[in-house]
């Protein structure tokens, strides 16, 4: 067979060893954020988790109600879905959680819109990054987690990183597309008074592009709340450590209790970032 | 000399300097397109728009037009040629020049009015003055007076989709107005608007102009438009320009076919027509009716003749009072022996400067025919007043 005569290409070893590699050139990167970032969080989920409950979810339901126009329905699932959690001794979990999703959105988020504006600007970045983007979005979730470990230790740190390579794709996607898609007149009305590419870029085409923008930022929120599940696996506290311990027990109960927590919390950050969207 | 255009071309495509050549040997843009791919925007395009005119840049859709406003506010980058204004080349002047010439001394209003969704009226207006870094309360005064002065004040805190077409527009001009430039350039500004709103819009434009004395470029499609608000007109075809000149000039001295056949087209469709301007005709029955009827019919209509159709109004001829009155003392019965038909007669079609050739020197009213049956007449006085009013004269009131 001709097929056979190529030989083995050891592509594995070859990600093995740069793996490596990074870990070891880049370890004075790599530890410091691990321990200020790490710091960080820790002090955070902490910090959220010492605030009692009821102060959190009155406050919770408040934003809410202004949040979706002065109407109640919002905020009752709100009030409804904490106390089921806290009821359920979940509310320790559910901080770590949010803590997490929180930490590793706004990086991704911090990290997209510019690289979005990028991709608007210049046809050669669009054509690198699109690929990327596409390999980061496809690859499966898990497969990040091991370089994660890798570089980071395990806990908090690998998932917001684990997350921050899976979440971001959308944001990067829907600032370069909302800004792409700015009517030729209005850049042109721009241009022809004679705006800086800064003006042009704060005073017309963010602000025109901020709903599609938005809509970026939330699926991001989304996929890092889906992915900071997964990083229980490597140690990641919070809700998704629990359905993962109910796996591994093949306990049902408990599992299907983290699970819906993890549920309400997705429906609770949907609809705020939705609503931030939306005309006012 | 506001501004100064010299042999300006844009060629849009990769192989633009072999399609420059081409055009230099006398291809065609369709021969250019072909060979090269590159599409012919503007072919070097020479003009001068005079200080304080209204020079309209007027051809159909793809004639270029677009292009070259935009070229001449560097929207889109010449690909050879140059741009004078007050003796300074836009065309190679570098971006910071660029900016401040688009900031100081040319303003753009745009065919979809290109409006800041997100911003009220006022911030619109206040665009421009905002990106040159003005004071808030510098350029808010200046905003206020643009919208006043386009008749919008009171509305400076709506949003533009609060707003209809022609106010839309009436913001966009005040938003370029604010800025005090020597240059408006106005890209197709009252297409997008209805025919009622866009005669408005050109009414108040002109009496802007009579304070303001701006230097307008005006494109636009309507030649119509054109020769309502132009001082001179630029015709544009295949990227070229044709021919420049006064509303006048264009009209009675077109440069080439492409010219003439524009004015004649729009002439053809626009221009009044005989059966706008005729009138129901007062006629006699060749088989039923005698001189003395005919003579009955003119005395109460206080006519000097009268129209003789057959029972299904094809025409005969007609007999003047004269000769009815004669035939009634001589005792004649027929109409047929003192029946004339020396009168001019037009069709339902014919254009007014024509029927005013034929009116001229003729005995009666004009008849107008269609098939050889009478439609209408037309006297004098209606195609006078149809053409000293250039507006449609209904027929049944002149």
């Amino acid at each position: 067979m001709v097929l056979d005569n190529i030989p083995y290409i050891p592509v594995a070893d070859g990600v093995d060893w740069f793996v490596d590699k990074i870990t070891d050139w880049f370890s004075f990167v790599f530890d410091p954020i691990k321990d200020g970032f790490g710091w960080l969080l820790d002090n955070s989920a902490d910090y959220l988790a010492m605030v009692p409950p009821i102060f959190i979810i009155i406050l919770v339901a408040i934003l809410a109600f202004f949040l979706s126009g002065k109407k109640f329905g919002l905020a009752a699932f709100t009030i409804v879905g904490l106390i089921f959690v806290q009821n359920q001794g979940l509310w320790e979990e559910l901080m770590f959680t949010f803590t997490l999703v929180f930490y590793a959105s706004l990086i991704s988020v911090l990290v997209g819109i510019p690289v979005g504006i990028l991709m608007s600007k210049s046809k050669l970045a669009e054509s690198i990054i699109t690929p990327v983007l596409d390999f980061m979005q496809t690859m499966p979730a898990f497969v990040y987690l091991i370089p994660a470990v890798a570089f980071f230790g395990i806990g908090m740190v690998p998932g917001v990183f684990a997350s921050f390579i899976f979440a971001t794709p959308p944001v990067v996607r829907f600032t370069n597309l909302g800004i792409r898609q700015v009517s030729k007149e209005l850049v042109e009305a721009s241009d022809a008074f004679g705006a800086t590419g800064n003006q042009k870029l704060f005073k017309v085409e963010l602000p025109m592009a901020k709903r599609t923008i938005m809509a970026g930022v939330n699926q991001t929120v989304m996929l890092s709340l889906s992915m900071v599940v997964i990083a229980s696996m490597i140690g990641a506290p919070g809700l998704g450590r629990e359905v993962l311990s109910a796996l591994q027990r093949a306990d049902a109960g408990p599992g299907f209790v983290a699970g819906f927590g993890i549920v309400i919390l997705a429906i609770i950050i949907d609809r705020f970032t939705q609503n931030l969207n939306k005309e006012k | 000399m506001p501004i100064k255009v010299e042999n300006l071309s844009k060629i849009f495509g990769k192989k633009t300097k072999e399609a420059t050549r081409l055009l230099d040997e006398g291809y065609s843009k369709e021969e250019v397109l072909e060979k090269t791919g590159c599409t012919v925007g503007v072919n070097r395009a020479t003009f001068e728009v005079e200080e304080g005119e209204i020079f309209v840049i007027m051809g159909l859709s793809g004639s270029g037009k677009s292009t070259l406003v935009r070229l001449l506010n560097r929207l889109i980058e010449p690909t050879e040629g140059s741009v004078e204004i007050d003796g300074q080349n836009l065309a190679t002047m570098n971006k910071e020049n660029l900016r401040e010439i688009r900031r100081t001394k040319m303003s753009m209003v745009f065919q979809k009015f290109a409006l800041f969704p997100f911003r009220t009226v006022l911030d619109n207006a206040e665009f421009g003055l905002e990106v040159q870094g003005i004071e808030k309360e510098e350029r808010t005064q200046k905003a206020k007076e643009a919208l006043d002065l386009v008749g919008l004040g009171g509305y400076a805190n709506q949003y533009p989709s609060q707003l209809s077409g022609g106010m839309q527009q009436r913001v966009g001009l005040a938003r370029a107005l604010t800025n005090d430039p020597e240059v408006l350039l106005m890209d197709e500004a009252f297409s997008a608007l209805d025919p009622l709103i866009r005669k408005d819009m050109q009414d108040e434009l002109l009496d802007l102009q009579e304070t303001m004395k701006k230097t307008i470029v005006f494109i636009t499609h309507d030649l119509d438009e054109a020769l309502r608000i132009g001082d001179r007109i630029a015709l544009m075809k295949d990227g070229s320009i044709v021919q420049v000149g006064t509303p006048e000039e264009i009209l009675i001295n077109p440069a080439n076919d492409y010219v003439e056949k524009f004015v004649e087209d729009v002439d053809r469709s626009k221009v009044l027509t005989a059966d706008k301007i005729m009138k129901r005709p007062e006629t006699v029955d060749y088989d039923k009716h005698g001189p003395r009827v005919a003579l009955e019919r003119m005395r109460e209509q206080g006519l000097s003749s009268i129209f003789v159709t057959d029972r299904s109004r094809n025409l005969k001829g007609y007999v003047t009072a004269e000769d009815a009155r004669k035939a009634r003392e001589e005792g004649v019965s027929q109409l047929s022996s003192i029946m004339k038909d020396d009168m001019p007669t037009v069709d339902l079609d014919t254009s007014i400067q024509d029927i005013f050739n034929v009116i001229h020197d003729a005995p009666v009213p004009v008849v107008v025919t269609e098939d050889g049956k009478l439609r209408g007449v037309i006297v004098r006085g209606a195609v006078i007043a149809a053409l000293a009013d250039g507006n449609e004269v209904n027929g049944d009131g002149a």
